[in-house]
């Protein structure tokens, strides 16, 4: 808020209150469904939370996980966690040095590459996902973290991001770098990353989700139960559920699986913070 | 001195033994299967079944999805070398199973290399049938097979007035008897799951009726769609007046929306016989139902016939080894016996495939204490099963379906009339049926 | 694009750029070239029998009027989820970057619509707008609308618009405020003490310096509705009733997962491509020209 207007404020409460609401109301409808036993949810979804949190959350992470077939929740927490971390980490990593290099220097076939990442975003997963499968087969990495995570890794949202980042970082920051004699790594490191606080942090948010929500490819790219990942196993509850009416436990199963991709949110909103410290010009 | 040595000796056989093992390692079997949740833990003791009453094969299943999920694993795995021995493909699949000759082990082949007794005459023709070929080579297991039947709110009933012990018997005699529970209060008279399945494609076996020609495809791959017959085209017509009174209500593709009979808002549903489960747990202390064969039209020839399975098989997919081979051939025994059936089907509600399995299960009483279980078994063993009840055989059937639901959708909106729905629907279909028969010649 | 400050290193930036470009070439390059060899290819299922056929299977595609209303479906759906994705995400972010108190609430809220898993989004839908038990849809039938999307064609693609927008208006959010925050307030400090009001700030100086994001976003917005979204229209519509939400990415999955023909699923996926990228090149080279850096 750059002036005070009282007006304006309550306007401005009143639209986020009305979006939150109807953005967040599927989210809210889900909570309520967890709450309620199987019957009442048959006729018409009630709106208000109803007695049976515990006993449903319970029944689901006991009996519900271990119908989802062997693996624990422990196991598949572990491997989701994995997987979205190494996935959110390996594209922020390889992306932002990708984009530097694609603003900040001149080199033969710049552009191809470029574009030759950049064509990652054309063609979802997917309809490439046998030959991907062979090549992940092929390299016996079936049943892995590698193979979960790596094939994840190619895709050119975060290095387009970038990208868009580095061309609104005023020049004088490079100029000056170049000047005080510091090194392409050190005005890197030192400037730029720092500057891409709120990108990266974005980026971890979304990578994270991403890499977390994931359900073919781990479905196809794991048979060792061990390497069972929480969305999997949520998926089959919430499909059987679905067809056996006990939807009370398919949405008590929809939040827990939120709720780490929730936690993730909440603490990266301390790296958005407004108005980064300027640099010393 | 003495101690140490012990303890050195000791440390060294148990390296020995760590190193050795408790003798040869079990040969692996790996079983690809869609059945989740309550299913799952099915799959899982069948496995674990099999697995204590021998220690030189080890079944171990892997749940991959849904049976689309499942049949993608299965080809991604197959183009990549690195498929299962056995797997669980939906009825759907069986042609495409049928054709990737270079894929499967027909199951009578396997049997018969494998030295391993083999009777197909012990398995009960309607269920075989579908999975077998023209001249009686069995090609897949049959796993979990099911059929429709009608399940019927008997609340509903005394509440209008019809006798609960009485569900209707014939097309017209539900038509009666929606109008009379209308009358009682109950918005809709009927609702279904699976409409293609249960409307079109059992509607003609029950019936009597060629769903294709060639024996409905097993005789070859060069069918042709038979649905715009005369029975279908009146069955469709009649819904499609139905669905304006609220006599038939259409809830959505495949198994979309068995709430509107848990709601009690339809007092009658055709499903699959093996909704059971899921049709007690949703009405337990709101409703009382009952199961009742499916209706058929009188005036038509030879009603009713037999209905025709739907479910899945298990395969067998080549490119493994001969010991591996002899290890699924016994598990498949295992799984047929009659003790082991018997088990399944009264805990799952899937027919049981053999004879035996069914004497056994009569014999134990089951039938009493479960009544309207044994309607799926008398629906299919109805009558001998004729060229046009043994099942079908359709390539790209995922996708027939599809064309299905959407024509018929076209009749349920009022936008065709069920004879152009159904005429396009055969047109579109032989165009699929022709791609893939110049894809698998 | 401006001139750039650029370092005069050589081998340096072909490092940088290596590990992404190594992944991309093994594990996209490869395996998408094989998926798109298919487009040319009549294949069985298992790969067992391949003949070559040319452009047989792009032929078909074109002679199918089925084909052309799907086309029409996808533009109509594309058109108007990115629409509403965008132009609601923008204004909520506007919002919570102007307010102070109860912006972590806002945002977090704002956000979790995202963290969803697609796989079993679909099923929230269906209990909102399911005709027998949905909350919304009751309300819609009480209020004497009579709401029915597995019959009604017009509402089932609504309906889909709405659930695939949903997701977006998350991420959209979330990149809007990342965006927003990273300008600096002494920009807007300076405006406003030159005499302009909050809309003026925000349209004539505040969105310009959005431009970047706001580029960004288009275009993974568009790849986000012509590609992302079959996982919604499976699991809400099915494609139904009657093709009325058959989409051109739906087709390609279900031409190929469901129907097994993989050629005229490679084939439907180059043209789909060939669309999209199309679509992003001529954002590049005329959109771009008016995003300021």
């Amino acid at each position: 808020m750059v002036e005070p207007r009282p007006g304006l404020t309550i306007l401005t409460h009143g639209v986020l209150s009305l979006g939150v609401v109807l953005v967040a109301f599927p989210l809210y409808v889900t909570l309520v469904a967890s709450t309620h036993t199987a019957e009442s949810l048959l006729s018409r979804v009630p709106l208000w939370l109803g007695g049976h949190f515990w006993e449903n959350y319970r029944t689901v992470l006991g009996a519900g996980m271990r119908a989802a077939g062997g693996a624990s929740v422990g196991t598949m927490l572990r491997n989701s966690l994995v997987m979205a971390l190494a996935i959110a980490l390996g594209k922020i990593a390889i992306s932002i040095v990708s984009a530097y290099a694609i603003v900040y220097f001149r080199f033969p076939l710049r552009m191809a590459c470029f574009w030759t990442i950049f064509l990652t975003l054309m063609l979802p997963v997917e309809v490439r996902i046998l030959p991907t499968f062979k090549v992940v087969a092929d390299l016996h990495l079936l049943n892995s973290y590698a193979g979960l995570t790596v094939p994840l890794i190619a895709s050119a949202t975060a290095t387009f991001l970038f990208r868009q980042f580095f061309l609104t970082v005023p020049e004088e920051l490079a100029e000056t770098a170049r000047i005080d004699g510091a090194g392409p790594l050190r005005f890197f490191w030192s400037i730029l990353v720092p500057l891409s606080r709120t990108t990266i942090a974005a980026l971890v948010v979304v990578l994270f989700i991403y890499g977390w929500n994931q359900y073919l490819w781990p479905l196809l790219v794991t048979t060792d139960e061990g390497m069972y990942t929480v969305v999997m196993g949520l998926k089959r509850m919430v499909t059987v559920a679905d067809q056996a009416a006990q939807w009370n436990l398919a949405m008590a199963a929809v939040i827990l699986a939120l709720l780490p991709p929730v936690v993730v949110v909440v603490l990266a909103q301390r790296w958005f913070v407004k108005g980064l410290i300027e640099p010393e010009k | 001195m003495r101690g140490r040595r012990v303890r050195l000796a000791i440390a060294l056989s148990v390296l020995v033994f760590l190193a050795t093992g408790p003798g040869e390692a079990a040969t692996e079997i790996q079983w690809w299967h869609a059945m989740p949740d309550a299913l799952g833990e099915w799959v899982q003791d069948l496995a674990a079944g099999f697995n204590q009453t021998q220690a030189e094969y080890k079944v171990v299943p892997v749940f991959k999805g849904t049976y689309t999920e499942t049949m993608t694993g299965v080809i991604a795995a197959f183009r990549a070398h690195q498929h299962p021995q056995i797997v669980q493909v939906f009825e759907v699949g069986t042609a495409t199973m049928m054709a990737a000759k270079g894929a499967v082990k027909p199951v009578w082949q396997l049997m018969a290399e494998s030295g391993e007794k083999f009777d197909p005459g012990a398995y009960l023709p309607a269920v075989a049938g579908y999975y077998t070929t023209a001249d009686g080579k069995m090609l897949s297991l049959p796993f979990n097979s099911s059929t429709p039947v009608l399940y019927y709110n008997k609340d509903a009933f005394k509440k209008a007035g019809l006798d609960p012990l009485k569900p209707p018997k014939t097309w017209p005699e539900v038509a009666e008897d929606a109008k009379k529970l209308q009358a009682a209060g109950y918005p809709c008279g009927l609702t279904t799951e699976w409409q293609t399945w249960i409307h079109l494609e059992n509607l003609s076996a029950w019936h009597n009726q060629p769903i294709a020609t060639k024996e409905n495809g097993l005789a070859g791959l060069d069918a042709e769609l038979t649905l715009n017959g005369p029975v279908q085209v009146k069955h469709i017509q009649q819904l499609g007046e139905w669905q304006k009174t609220a006599v038939f209500e259409y809830g959505g593709r495949q198994a979309a929306d068995k709430a509107k009979f848990y709601t009690g808002r339809c007092a009658m549903l055709t499903a699959s016989s093996a909704a059971y489960a899921a049709v007690a747990a949703a009405t337990t202390g709101k409703l009382e139902f009952g199961i009742a064969p499916l209706p058929y039209w009188p005036d038509v020839p030879g009603a009713p016939q037999n209905t025709i399975i739907g479910g899945a098989s298990l395969w067998v997919l080549a490119g493994h080894k001969p010991e591996e081979y002899r290890g699924v051939a016994r598990f498949f025994n295992y799984l047929s016996s009659a003790q082991v059936q018997a088990v399944s089907h009264q805990r799952t509600g899937y027919l049981p495939i053999t004879e035996a399995a069914f004497e056994l299960t009569k014999a134990q009483g089951f039938y009493q204490k479960r009544p309207g279980a044994d309607v799926a078994i008398q629906e299919i063993t109805h009558k001998p099963p004729t060229p046009n009840s043994k099942g079908l055989r359709l390539g790209s059937m995922a996708q027939i379906r599809d064309i299905m639901d959407e024509e018929l959708e076209t009749v349920w909106a009022g936008k065709k009339s069920a004879k152009e729905a159904l005429d396009s629907l055969v047109k579109r279909g032989n165009e699929i049926l022709r791609q893939f028969e110049r894809t698998n010649h | 694009m401006p001139k750039r400050v650029v370092f005069p290193h050589r081998a340096l930036p072909w490092a940088l750029v290596f590990p992404q470009l190594l992944i991309t070439l093994v594990f996209f390059v490869w395996p998408a070239g094989q998926a798109l060899v298919q487009s040319v290819l009549l294949q069985d299922a298992f790969g067992l029998s391949t003949h070559f056929v040319g452009t047989e299977n792009f032929r078909r595609l074109v002679a199918d009027p089925n084909y052309v209303h799907a086309v029409r479906v996808t533009l109509v759906f594309v058109g108007a989820t990115v629409g509403l994705a965008m132009a609601a995400a923008l204004l909520l972010a506007a919002m919570a970057d102007r307010v102070g108190r109860g912006v972590v609430v806002y945002r977090t809220l704002l956000i979790c619509p995202y963290a969803i898993a697609p796989a079993v989004a679909g099923v929230l839908w269906h209990f909102l707008f399911n005709p027998t038990i949905g909350v919304v849809a009751g309300w819609l039938q009480a209020l004497g609308y009579a709401w029915n999307h597995v019959l009604n064609g017009g509402q089932a693609l609504v309906l889909v618009i709405l659930a695939a927008a949903w997701k977006q208006v998350s991420y959209n959010f979330l990149f809007f405020l990342a965006g927003l925050q990273a300008i600096p307030r002494a920009v807007q400090e300076a405006a406003a003490i030159d005499g302009a009001g909050p809309g003026a700030r925000f349209w004539r100086i505040v969105f310009p310096l959005l431009s970047p994001t706001t580029f960004f976003l288009l275009v993974l917005n568009l790849v986000y509705a012509f590609f992302e979204t079959f996982g919604i229209v499976h699991a809400v519509t099915g494609g139904g009733p009657a093709k009325a939400t058959e989409t051109l990415v739906f087709k390609v999955f279900n031409d190929g997962f469901v129907g097994l023909d993989f050629g005229r699923s490679a084939a439907q996926s180059v043209v789909l491509m060939a669309i999209v990228t199309g679509l992003t090149v001529v954002q590049f080279r005329y959109v771009e020209r008016r995003v300021q850096y």
